[in-house]
Formats: structure tokens, C-alpha cells, sequence
């Protein structure tokens, strides 16, 4: 595998990186961290040895926890089927097919029998695999291999896999966003390179880190958020190299209507205002840490590493050092803001996405006024209701136009010589989408007086369509 | 303008998307002195578009107005000329997705059709990837060329008049993704993988048959693909009305002689009614427009 290593490089897991586990259909993202033990799928292990490895290895779990590149690919050859049944009038349930019992099982994994040969044990050991059809021994196998298979597959992570991973392991914490319905939002927003972008989302950053993969690190992304601060786990998974988090600035979404109005203060040369920031990243910090903590242990480490020298004089120089400390956190808070509304004044972004738990309607309006006109937004929203809501506040406010209340359905199928069909079981709903294009609101150009009279015409159209 | 990069006002030689009201969009290609005639009476490009601004408002010389908009790719594939069956944003955002398609990344894609699919991945994949597209038939070929020129995009893609079945996408060991929309994409996967980079990539096909799909998924495994999965995804639009239903008249109470109301209202029954916002399907929808097979070509 060491072969030709320099120009795969980059195909190279390091540690550090943040990978995703695979299994089956079943996904898991995590960072390399040395002597850091995981559970993946029931089984525990380490990921030490796969530092060096090509990213799409399948590793076997050997014992101990330690990985070992699966040796050759263990093609999917089916132990040799000789006979078969024709039908299944001659197999009865009676639970006793199976010679082998649990801890005879148990016992073969403890001897290091890999997944394959105890799969292999187990149809020697049955007494009906003789007779079901060729179809239902294929069947049995797969699910047995499924059920005693040891191997992980490491990947690069990307935004399908994570968007698959997120909706499959903790669709709550991305409220119930479906892959598709986030492809949807994707294309449907004109997400490209070069772009400034506004993203709203309470998906863990699933959302805004999709954004910013489409956008390659070219263009910039403002995150606006409610409440204390960004929660964006989910963007650390994608693994973005460091000038992708460049293009990301943060806005919160409490100072829109001061920024809207022209009297935001980002110079805030007054002391009140100050200590009001102070206080309020000091409340911040807790909170902020607890979100963080759910899943991304090397955050963590940059904020305890802080205290560092408590060496002499205790009292008076760490309370200097941390004043000291906040003064400059303010003042890069300060900075950061000041950035971000440096890039919301001109109210010429390119798009708007929103994917939130929040109620869409004051978000898609206010947010709605920073957008150039002629330029796309998208809402999601796990509901429809909210969503018609704003259907209607939009068409009543004008501004925009192409709107459109959607989701889509989607069936995966199995694909089978002779056995093909729709999968058995389907999701039920990928949540709601509204879509449409800004328009200028008034004409600049000599037209002007006309403006009035727009009204006018729209009225009889818009109870038209929706009566 | 370009399909890649949004500008604020309209100049010669743009193209612009005239939308006109919900279902309806015109693309026009701007030119100092023409005109464009709609429904709502003549736009004159020199003074109603060049130098406005994207998303202004045009009054058409019977009074009537539209709306001059941006094109994006979605616009596009709304309202560029069809010279073949085209496919629609709802497959492509899904195709975009499941390929991994990012800025840099290069791909692959036969046939070219009318070009909806190609604007769409153009557009992801600037400002540094590349687009090898495939096209047999010449004629459509030679128009999807001119169409990417007069859209900018033609630094990022290359248009070859070739038969991929046979031919092959005229590149070797480049393409992190490929995409096949032709009638037998079995024959041209060989030539898919060859076309993919050594470290692997992802593959579509889109087929409208399930036949197709079956001997594709068996091409495909045969060819050492992985993951294969076969999908379809259909958009579901949901009209907002606003609807009255009205109540039925129960006739006097009785039971609840408490209410003393219940009188009077017999002698002027009203009818009450409650107005609720809703929404509904449209009569009729696209029910299929094809599978979508998705593979993983692993590294090697």
C-alpha cells in the first residue's frame, strides 16, 4: 500500500484529520486522535494504525482494538452453493435450524475467527440452508456477514456522506433535514464559488458547512445566528482546510434591526457599552463551551489551555492576565462583528439560505433585506404551515417573485437480477422548502412614478392564484 | 454576466431571463437596437435593459411589465430551447450531491443534450474545475459550444462530437465524477472508469427504464463498482390557497336551552364559514422522469 506515496499525499489519513467510519449504510464522523478509544457500531477500537493509510482502506478489527488493512479485497464470494431448494413448502420455523448457539458463536469470535468464517460456520451448521431457494441463501448471507463482520471503512468526509450520516444517526439535531430536501436547498439557493452568501440554521452546521464546501473557499459566507453563538459542530466534520474558514464570518441575528437602522456600534468607543460586551461574553463563555462539548473534544483543549501561567503572585496577576486576556477577546470579537456587518451593510448578497427550528417568517423577512435583487433564497422548514405563513406575508409584502412551496419524495430501490422492486421501507417526509427570486423593490431608473400603481395590477393577480 | 458569477447590471451581449409571471420565462440575449416582443407588448434592449439593474422591473410598451432577472442555471432550465427531453432541477440537485460535485472538480458527461444538466454543474464546479461533456449528435454539439460562450463558461468545459459508447469521453485517469444519460449506459461504463481518476470517484446514470437500470447496475458491478444505489425523486409542489368552508346550519339547539341566542338566529340563519390557508396539489404532476443509479469507483 506504501507505494507511489508522495503524490497521494493528500489521500493520506493524518492524524488529526476528521474522518468518517462506514459500515454498511451506517456512518460515523470522528478526528484521529491518538490512543483515543471509539465506539463505532457496538465495537470498540483505536485509530492509531490507520494514520498513513489511503482514505477509502477497509480496516478489520483485530483484537485489542488495533486496525489492520484488510488483507486483498475479500470479495463478495458467496461460499459455495451447491444445492438449493426450489421452494420454501418444506422449511419450518421451529428454532432449531441452528446447531450452533449463542455461545458456541461466542466462543468461535473468542478463537479470532474473522466475520466470513463464522459466517461459514454458521450455514454448516444449519440445517435448512440446503433447502431454501438460491435467493433466500444470498439473503442469509448478507444478513449474517452484516451481523458478524468486523471491518471499517475510513473516508474523506463530504457533504453527502455527512448529510446521510446526520439524517440516518441524529436527524433531530438537523430537524429532520433529509439529504435530498438539503440537495434541494443546495442548487436551489445558486450556491457557487464567489458568492456572498447569508445562512441561517440550527442543522449543527450541517447546513452552513455544506454551503461553504459548494463554495470552495472562494466568495464569503455570513452566519447568522441567534442567542450566544454559532452551534456548528457538524462544519468541524467536513474538515475544510484553514482558508476555507477564512471566508466565514459570524453576525448575530439580535443586532440586524441596529445595523437595518444605522446605529450598530461596532467602534464601541463608550465604556457601558463595553462592559455590557464583557458581561455578556462571560455568560457566553459556559454556554458556548456546552454546546461545543457535545461532540468535539479538541475545542475544548484550545480553551483550558488559556490559564497557563499561575505561577507566582496567584491572585493579582491571573485576574491582570485574564482581564488582559477578555480585553483582547473583546476586541477581536469587536473586529469580527465589525467585518461581518462591513459585508451586510451594502444589502448585496447573492443568497439567503435558512434551515432553522425557528419560526421562518420574521427570519426569511428580515434576513430578506440584505439580498441583491435578482438573486435566489431558500427556507426549510420541518413543517408547512410556517412556510405558507410566509407565502403569503411575501406575496403581500411584492419583492420577490418564482415562489414556490415544494418538497420532494424519494424511494430507493432494490436493483437485483430478477428481484428488483422498491426498497420495503421509505422515509415518510424530507421536510418543506420555499423558494424564490428578489426583485428591486423600487425602480431607480426614470420609470419611477409608476410605482405606485403596482398595486394596483398585482392585487386581482395575487387572489387570482390563491383563491 | 455569467453563469458563474453574479454582476449587478445588465450589458450588451448578456443574457437575461424576462420572467413574465409564474410559468413563464423567456431567455434573451441582449443587443444595443433589438427588440423582444412579449404578451405584454415590446421591450426595447437599449433603453428598457442595458445598463438597468438585474431585477428591475420593465414596462412593455402595451403597459404591461416583467421582471429582468439574473440567469442561474435553475432559470435556465426553465426556459432554454429544448432540442432533446432535458433534465429538471430537482434530479440535478440530487445529482450534484450524490456525485460530490465542488468547486474543482472535474467531470465528465454524456450526452450533452440541450445543456440544462451542464449549466448546472458548471456552475459548482468553477472557478477551477472542468467539464468534459459528450455529445454524438453534431448539430447539438455545435450548439451547446456556442451556448456556453455566449454564457462565459466555455474557459470550463470542452465539447467533444463523439460517441461514448465507442469512443470514450477523450480523457483518461481526470474525472473525480462522471455522468451518463444515454440509452444504453451499460456499454459506456468501461470507458467511465477509464475516464476516472486513480483514486476513485462517483458515477450516475440516469435511465428512465428499469430494464436499463438492471443492466447497468450489473455493469457496473462487474466493473469492481461500489455502494451501487438506485433512486428517484420526484418534486411535489404545494399551491397555497386561501379557502372558505362553510358550516352547516345545525338548526336550533335544543339540547342547550341555555343559550338564549339559539332563537334568534332561526328567524335570520346565517351562514357562517371559516376561511383557512391552505394548500393543495396540482391536478396533475410528473410522476416519473427516471432512476438515478449512484456508484463508487474504488481507488485502482
Amino acid at each position: 500500500m506504501a507505494d507511489n506515496g508522495e503524490e497521494d499525499h493528500e489521500h493520506r489519513i493524518k492524524e488529526g484529520d476528521h474522518v468518517v467510519l462506514k459500515r454498511g449504510g451506517i456512518f460515523k464522523a470522528v478526528q484521529i486522535q491518538p490512543k483515543k478509544k471509539l465506539i463505532f457500531e457496538k465495537q470498540w477500537f483505536f485509530l492509531d494504525k490507520a494514520v498513513g493509510h489511503l482514505y477509502g482502506t477497509a480496516f478489520e478489527i483485530a483484537s485489542g482494538g488495533e486496525l489492520q488493512p484488510q488483507a486483498a479485497k475479500n470479495t463478495e464470494n458467496p461460499p459455495d452453493t451447491k444445492e438449493a431448494g426450489t421452494d420454501n413448502r418444506n422449511i419450518v420455523d421451529d428454532g432449531k435450524s441452528q446447531k450452533l448457539t449463542q455461545d458456541d458463536i461466542e466462543t468461535l469470535k473468542e478463537q479470532g475467527l474473522k466475520g466470513q468464517e463464522i459466517v461459514q460456520q454458521l450455514i454448516e451448521n444449519s440445517s435448512t440452508f440446503r433447502d431454501k431457494t438460491g435467493y433466500a441463501q444470498d439473503k442469509y448471507i448478507k444478513k449474517k456477514k452484516k451481523k458478524y463482520e468486523n471491518t471499517v471503512e475510513i473516508l474523506k468526509p463530504s457533504c453527502r456522506i455527512l448529510a446521510m450520516m446526520y439524517h440516518g444517526r441524529e436527524p433531530g439535531k438537523i430537524c429532520h433535514l433529509r439529504y435530498d430536501t438539503l440537495a434541494q436547498v443546495l442548487t436551489l439557493a445558486n450556491i457557487h464559488a464567489g458568492s456572498k452568501v447569508l445562512v441561517f440554521e440550527t442543522c449543527a452546521g450541517l447546513v452552513l458547512g455544506s454551503v461553504m464546501e459548494r463554495m470552495g473557499g472562494y466568495g464569503s459566507v455570513i452566519n447568522m445566528y441567534a442567542g450566544v453563538g454559532p452551534v456548528r459542530m457538524g462544519v468541524e466534520s467536513f474538515g475544510f482546510p484553514a482558508h476555507f474558514h477564512e471566508t466565514l464570518t459570524d453576525f448575530p441575528i439580535c443586532n440586524v434591526n441596529a445595523l437595518l437602522k444605522g446605529n450598530l456600534d461596532t467602534a464601541a468607543k463608550d465604556a457601558t457599552a463595553d462592559e455590557k460586551l464583557l458581561q455578556l461574553a462571560e455568560e457566553e463563555e459556559p454556554n458556548l463551551r456546552e454546546a461545543e462539548q457535545q461532540d468535539s473534544p479538541s475545542e475544548q483543549n484550545m480553551d483550558s489551555n488559556t490559564a497557563e501561567d499561575v505561577g507566582q503572585d496567584p491572585e493579582e496577576k491571573r485576574r491582570e492576565a485574564k482581564a488582559q486576556e477578555k480585553k483582547m477577546k473583546l476586541e477581536e470579537k469587536r473586529k469580527k462583528l465589525a467585518a461581518a456587518a462591513a459585508l451586510l451593510e451594502d444589502r448585496d448578497a447573492d443568497g439567503l439560505v435558512i434551515a432553522s427550528r425557528f419560526h421562518p417568517c420574521p427570519v426569511v423577512l428580515g434576513l430578506l433585506k440584505f439580498l441583491s435583487p435578482s438573486r435566489p433564497f431558500v427556507v426549510y422548514s420541518q413543517y408547512k404551515e410556517p412556510l405558507i405563513e410566509c407565502f403569503t406575508k411575501l406575496k403581500e409584502q411584492g419583492g420577490t417573485v418564482n415562489l414556490r412551496l415544494t418538497d420532494t419524495w424519494t424511494r430507493h430501490y432494490q436493483v437485483l437480477p430478477n428481484r428488483t422492486h422498491p426498497v420495503l421501507q421509505m422515509s415518510g417526509g424530507g421536510g418543506y422548502l420555499l423558494s424564490g427570486t428578489t426583485i428591486a423593490t423600487h425602480t431607480s431608473k426614470p420609470a419611477a412614478p409608476q410605482q405606485t400603481d403596482e398595486p394596483a395590477p398585482k392585487r386581482p393577480k395575487l387572489e387570482n392564484t390563491e383563491g | 454576466m455569467s453563469f458563474v458569477k453574479y454582476s449587478d447590471f445588465i450589458q450588451e451581449g448578456d443574457v437575461v431571463i424576462i420572467h413574465l409571471n409564474h410559468n413563464s420565462t423567456i431567455p434573451v440575449k441582449v443587443q444595443k437596437g433589438a427588440q423582444t416582443q412579449t404578451r405584454y407588448g415590446v421591450i426595447r434592449h437599449s433603453t428598457d435593459l442595458i445598463g438597468q439593474r438585474f431585477g428591475s422591473k420593465v414596462t412593455c410598451s402595451k403597459g404591461g411589465w416583467v421582471h429582468v432577472l439574473h440567469p442561474t442555471p435553475e432559470l435556465w432550465t426553465v426556459s432554454l430551447p429544448h432540442r432533446t427531453q432535458i433534465l429538471y432541477t430537482t434530479d440535478i440537485a440530487t445529482i450534484t450531491m450524490m456525485l460530490e460535485l465542488k468547486p474543482g472538480s472535474v467531470v465528465c458527461e454524456s450526452g450533452t443534450g440541450s445543456g440544462s444538466l451542464s449549466h448546472a454543474i458548471l456552475r459548482t464546479i468553477a472557478p477551477t474545475g472542468h467539464l468534459h461533456t459528450v455529445e454524438f449528435h453534431q448539430q447539438r454539439a455545435e450548439k451547446a459550444k456556442e451556448e456556453f460562450r455566449e454564457h462565459r463558461v466555455d474557459h470550463l468545459v470542452t465539447v467533444r462530437n463523439q460517441d461514448v459508447c465507442k469512443d470514450g469521453f477523450g480523457v483518461r485517469g481526470v474525472a473525480d465524477a462522471v455522468f451518463l444519460d444515454i440509452p444504453s449506459p451499460w456499454e459506456a461504463v468501461g470507458h467511465a472508469k477509464a475516464a476516472m481518476k486513480k483514486q476513485g470517484g462517483r458515477i450516475c446514470s440516469f435511465s428512465p427504464c428499469i430494464e436499463q437500470v438492471q443492466r447497468t447496475c450489473d455493469a457496473l458491478s462487474d466493473h469492481g463498482f461500489d455502494e451501487l444505489s438506485t433512486l428517484e425523486i420526484l418534486l411535489r409542489v404545494h399551491e397555497v390557497r386561501t379557502v372558505s368552508m362553510p358550516l352547516p346550519d345545525f338548526g336550533p339547539d335544543f339540547l342547550n336551552p341555555s343559550e338564549p341566542d339559539a332563537v334568534k338566529e332561526e328567524s335570520a340563519p346565517v351562514h357562517a364559514a371559516v376561511t383557512i390557508k391552505t394548500t393543495t396539489p396540482p391536478r396533475e404532476i410528473p410522476g416519473h422522469t427516471g432512476y438515478l443509479t449512484f456508484a463508487t469507483k474504488p481507488r485502482g
